[in-house]
């Protein structure tokens, strides 16, 4: 009886914080700061640390999953003799999974804990609690412009990470392994279509980059302001983040590539 | 100054992530951004389409001159009608003519392949390629093959 009681508490508990995170959502993103150049140069200034810096990650990554792709592709379609397809399994697989994938999980662990922990150390020194007295919405001045940010980083990061992987394969491809790149290319462009395989990557980047970027905030607004608490919220932002991302990544894979 | 370089990154950053984007549209997926060339259409009635796919291309010569603009199925004779969109500039198709489904290399994609006629009339938006050749099922082959070569036996 007792843990039958003690379960739903625990739902109601869950079931409570799904619906601040949901409240919490929707005010950070109706009260946009309202002077339109305050607010730019808030954003400006989260665009370079959320975007900017989590950039060099994204390049390093992109450029090594493709070379490895190439190499792991070229070695099994050249027992079948049609190593040109080369440029097909590359392009399709960073396009529609690897790139939107990738991206959004390293995003979780480079820009999304950073975030969650900033906001926890200005929760825990009362720096959020200091801006309330002031009469500034800590909601407006502080989470606002770090989603945005987030959602405007997220994509971009994942169509460099897109271009700079199929970049990498075609130097390990046709520099290395000898693929002929005119194949390469019109094999690429051939079963590469812009509305099935870049946009659907694109749409789903952006969902994911709502969600990482809005578990980050939220953890970081809702933590215990105790050193332990700040690190505890760092964690639960990486693992809630890459879990709802591979869910999320299923479920959308399965609506836009499932009708075969 | 410190926020004039910060600036000057994010600008960067995000003309980097259109310029992917742009990269992605025109060199990955060869996109076109001529618009909607002039097309005109013809159907083709098929026993078979063998898995061809709309957006397959057309072929004269094994030069690429329209795509497959729908398949669908044709209830009175019980086969494939395929709409090809024909570019404008390739207006000198004669009438029998005839398209053949054809596969590029051996595991490659499916793809229509016109033989040029030699009547005078030429192909018009609309009208029909009658002498038609459906895609090789490799089973049908096999089959063939191996009940000849019985009756030889």
């Amino acid at each position: 009886m007792k843990t039958i009681a003690l379960l739903g508490e625990r739902f109601l508990d869950w079931l409570e914080s799904v619906g601040r995170a949901g409240i919490f959502l929707a005010q950070s993103v109706c009260r946009l700061p309202v002077r339109f150049k305050e607010s730019i140069r808030l954003l400006v200034a989260q665009l370079y640390s959320v975007g900017v810096l989590s950039l060099v990650i994204v390049v390093v990554s992109g450029a090594f999953i493709g070379m490895v792709l190439a190499l792991q592709g070229y070695s099994i379609l050249a027992k079948f003799g049609s190593e040109e397809a080369v440029g097909q399994l590359l392009a399709l697989s960073l396009l529609r999974e690897l790139a939107p994938v990738v991206t959004a999980l390293l995003f979780a662990g480079r820009a999304g804990s950073s975030l969650t922990a900033e906001i926890g150390l200005m929760k825990a020194t009362e720096q959020l609690s200091s801006y309330e007295m002031m009469g500034v919405d800590p909601l407006r001045r502080i989470i606002a412009p770090r989603f945005i940010a987030g959602v405007i980083c997220l994509p971009l990061l994942s169509l460099i990470f897109s271009a700079t992987g199929i970049i990498g394969g075609l130097v390990v491809s046709v520099s290395w392994l000898g693929v002929h790149d005119g194949a390469f290319w019109s094999l690429m462009q051939q079963s590469v279509y812009f509305d099935t395989d870049i946009m659907n990557g694109f749409i789903k980047v952006v969902c994911f980059s709502v969600v990482v970027t809005w578990i980050a905030v939220y953890q970081g607004y809702e933590c215990v302001p105790t050193s332990e608490g700040i690190g505890k919220a760092t964690t639960r932002t990486v693992v809630l983040g890459s879990l709802a991302i591979l869910a999320l990544d299923f479920v959308l894979t399965a609506a836009m590539f499932g009708d075969f | 100054m410190r926020n004039k370089r910060t600036e000057l990154f994010v600008g960067s950053f995000i003309v980097l992530g259109m310029l992917a984007f742009v990269y992605l549209a025109v060199q990955v997926s060869g996109l076109a951004f001529t618009g909607k060339k002039d097309t005109y259409q013809v159907v083709a009635r098929f026993d078979d389409i063998g898995g061809l796919t709309s957006r397959a291309k057309v072929a004269i010569a094994g030069v690429t001159i329209g795509s497959v603009e729908s398949i669908t199925f044709d209830k009175e004779l019980y086969m494939g009608l395929v709409t090809m969109n024909i570019d404008s500039n390739v207006g000198n198709i004669p009438t029998d003519s005839s398209a053949a489904i054809l596969t590029s290399g051996l595991l490659g994609e499916k793809y229509i392949g016109i033989s040029i006629g030699a009547e005078d009339d030429m192909l018009e938006n609309g009208s029909e390629i009658y002498d038609t050749q459906s895609a090789l099922v490799l089973e049908t082959l096999i089959s063939q093959f191996l009940f000849k070569s019985d009756d030889e036996g």
